[in-house]
């Protein structure tokens, strides 16, 4: 007996110990210096016009946040040094199926094509013709760090196994995922690519679409998938009196809608587009919330906590915000999915 | 003095399995214990990746938050195994004396009995919930339920009742046909011979297999997340996919731990009570 509850005791000691023991070495800092900034810049072939920063190459790039090397080959330093998985390629994750708006699927004639790391071609979207609101932003920052088109390989990566810790296979992973600072402590999250609404599904002729604000709301049962901020959304800022439902896919919470489990789902807005068009029989949209508290919500990319990649990204992003091609590529695959009655708070 | 008659094996020895006798079978357990758990902590304490793991799986300001959440859950899971166990005992018992009942004129029952058992055993578990929790209510006939949690509780019962037919009619097989035969000469009915003489003594012998099948269901009282009942499982995993933190799976660990193992404990307590029983040839 003393044996048994002597082991018991030193393996209780030994988990709080894992527990209270300080991280044995810091994060590695963001930015690696590993790009070294050549004094003479010279333009790469490579760069369209259309990508081109507006910042010329000079050797003060005082208008940046960070101090960044001259734009050689890309934004971000000739493309044989930057940090990537693979060399000379952009490894870009996402999960699957890949819907739309974010995703297009292939058109007629077209075969959808298979992630690099999986057997089973793309579902729905196609990540890898380039069209769709996220396939076409992965596409224009792969363009901003230098990479050509054929030099960017989809990989198939669930939306939970994009923040499990150990090294990622993948260079960035984009998948819908809003920033959070909790979420950021465990993984890098680039700067915002897309300001996101949250909004209310519901099938028609049923009492909550004549809900125009937050308090017709509460004595409805609402439903949201799992992991969204959704979810986080309907408890922190809908608060109705009824928990809501939590489900893996959006698809079984249409099926909980349909059985009359639910009254509403909250989803994103332009997957609120999505679903009432193409998943939905009867389906509407019954309005878009207002952001939650004074922090506008926005979609990241997900990098290795500590990813050198990350500042190249952000610095891409940048760019194509200055240039307005991030606003181009936003209006041609989402300008339609923005406008639905807002829901008063 | 009992010397020269042959122990069983097994007899007085611990399940953990320090053998041989005295203090330095026992010191000798116990530094192996120690150096093999210390070599294994020091392995996984130097990992490259495990600043990150600990930060991730052992966040004990993660596992804070989440406790309270995750251990309230964890009411609808008992709330489940609870009503689903009484049922599944009932039904498993009614399936098990359909399929033991004799004669041809009771083959459409037994087969229908078997039918059953081998279909809710071949089924997995999140099928049966998926199908009846979404299917059934979405045919939205007045007056079936559409909660999901009736339809938790109705899959759980249906696929752990197939489980706990086939232990009681193990238990049933076991009892010698002799028992049965000298119930019938006293005048006892078929039916009077199963209730009073076949079944109690069944039941009996086969509650640790039973409780064996208490324990396995509830853990899958987790499955029943699919259909959108918020217990312990998917609580905890909306505090990861919130923070991107499975240290609130450490917590759902810890909470099934702590009411299983005693269960278990149990079980081992009444097997072993049972076969120093049977040992001692005692009647039962």
């Amino acid at each position: 007996m003393n044996i048994r509850r002597s082991l018991t005791l030193f393996s209780v000691a030994l988990v709080l110990a894992a527990c209270s023991s300080t991280p044995a070495a810091t994060e590695t800092p963001t930015v690696a210096p590993t790009v070294a900034p050549t004094a003479t810049p010279t333009m790469a072939p490579t760069m369209t016009a259309a990508a081109t920063p507006t910042t010329a190459p000079t050797a003060m790039p005082t208008a940046t946040p960070t101090p960044t090397p001259t734009p050689v080959g890309g934004v971000c330093g000739p493309l044989a040094s930057l940090p990537v998985k693979t060399a000379g390629q952009l490894t870009v994750g996402t999960d699957d199926p890949a819907y739309p708006p974010y995703f297009d699927p292939p058109a007629s004639g077209e075969t959808a094509s298979t992630p690099i790391n999986g057997n089973q071609p793309w579902s729905l979207g196609d990540p890898t013709n380039g069209r769709g609101f996220e396939s076409a932003v992965a596409y224009q920052v792969a363009t901003e760090l230098g990479f050509t088109s054929d030099q960017v390989a989809w990989m198939y990566v669930p939306f939970n196994n994009s923040y499990k810790p150990g090294d990622k296979q993948f260079d960035f992973d984009i998948n819908q995922i809003s920033y959070t600072a909790k979420r950021a402590k465990q993984v890098d999250m680039t700067d915002g690519y897309y300001f996101v609404n949250q909004a209310l599904v519901a099938n028609a002729g049923t009492p909550i679409t004549s809900a125009t604000t937050m308090a017709d709301l509460q004595s409805y049962r609402l439903g949201a998938q799992v992991g969204t901020t959704s979810y986080s959304y309907i408890t922190d800022v809908i608060q109705p009196t009824t928990a809501p439902s939590v489900y893996d896919t959006n698809d079984a919470a249409i099926s909980a809608l349909n059985a009359d489990q639910i009254d509403g789902i909250v989803v994103d807005l332009p997957t609120a587009f999505y679903i009432t068009a193409a998943q939905m029989d009867n389906g509407v949209i019954v309005g878009q919330f207002p952001a939650a508290g004074n922090e506008q919500e926005y979609f990241s990319m997900v990098l290795q906590k500590g990813s050198a990649l990350t500042s190249c990204i952000n610095q891409a992003l940048a760019a194509m915000n200055t240039d307005g091609t991030l606003a181009q590529i936003t209006q041609e695959w989402l300008a339609d999915k923005a406008n639905a009655p807002v829901i008063q708070p | 003095m009992s010397g020269d008659i042959p122990q069983p094996p097994g007899r007085g020895v611990s399940r953990l399995g320090i053998g041989g006798r005295g203090t330095q079978a026992i010191l000798i357990a116990a530094v192996s214990t120690v150096v093999v758990f210390s070599v294994l902590g020091v392995v996984v304490v130097n990992a490259p990746g495990w600043p990150q793991v600990q930060s991730q799986f052992l966040d004990p300001v993660a596992f804070a938050e989440a406790f309270p959440h995750v251990v309230f859950a964890f009411w609808t899971n008992i709330q489940l195994f609870l009503i689903a166990e009484v049922l599944i005992l009932a039904l498993g018992l009614l399936l098990a004396v359909l399929r033991a009942l004799p004669g041809p004129v009771f083959f459409p029952v037994r087969l229908l009995a078997t039918a059953y058992v081998d279909l809710f055993r071949a089924l997995p578990g999140v099928l049966v919930i998926f199908v009846l929790g979404f299917g059934v209510p979405g045919l939205r006939i007045p007056g079936v339920p559409n909660d999901p949690f009736v339809w938790a509780v109705v899959s759980l019962t249906l696929l752990y009742s197939a489980y706990v037919s086939e232990v009681y009619r193990a238990g049933i097989e076991s009892v010698h046909p002799s028992q049965d035969a000298a119930a019938r000469s006293l005048g006892l009915s078929r039916f009077q011979s199963l209730r009073f003489v076949v079944v109690p003594q069944a039941v009996r012998r086969v509650i640790p297999p039973l409780l064996n099948d208490f324990i396995g269901l509830q853990k899958d009282t987790v499955l029943v997340s699919f259909i959108g009942v918020v217990e312990i499982f998917r609580s905890s995993q909306i505090y990861e996919a919130a923070n991107f933190n499975f240290t609130p799976y450490m917590v759902t660990a810890l909470v099934f731990l702590v009411v299983t193992i005693p269960l278990a404990r149990l079980v081992d307590y009444l097997v072993a009570r049972e076969a120093r029983r049977r040992a001692a040839g005692g009647v039962r």
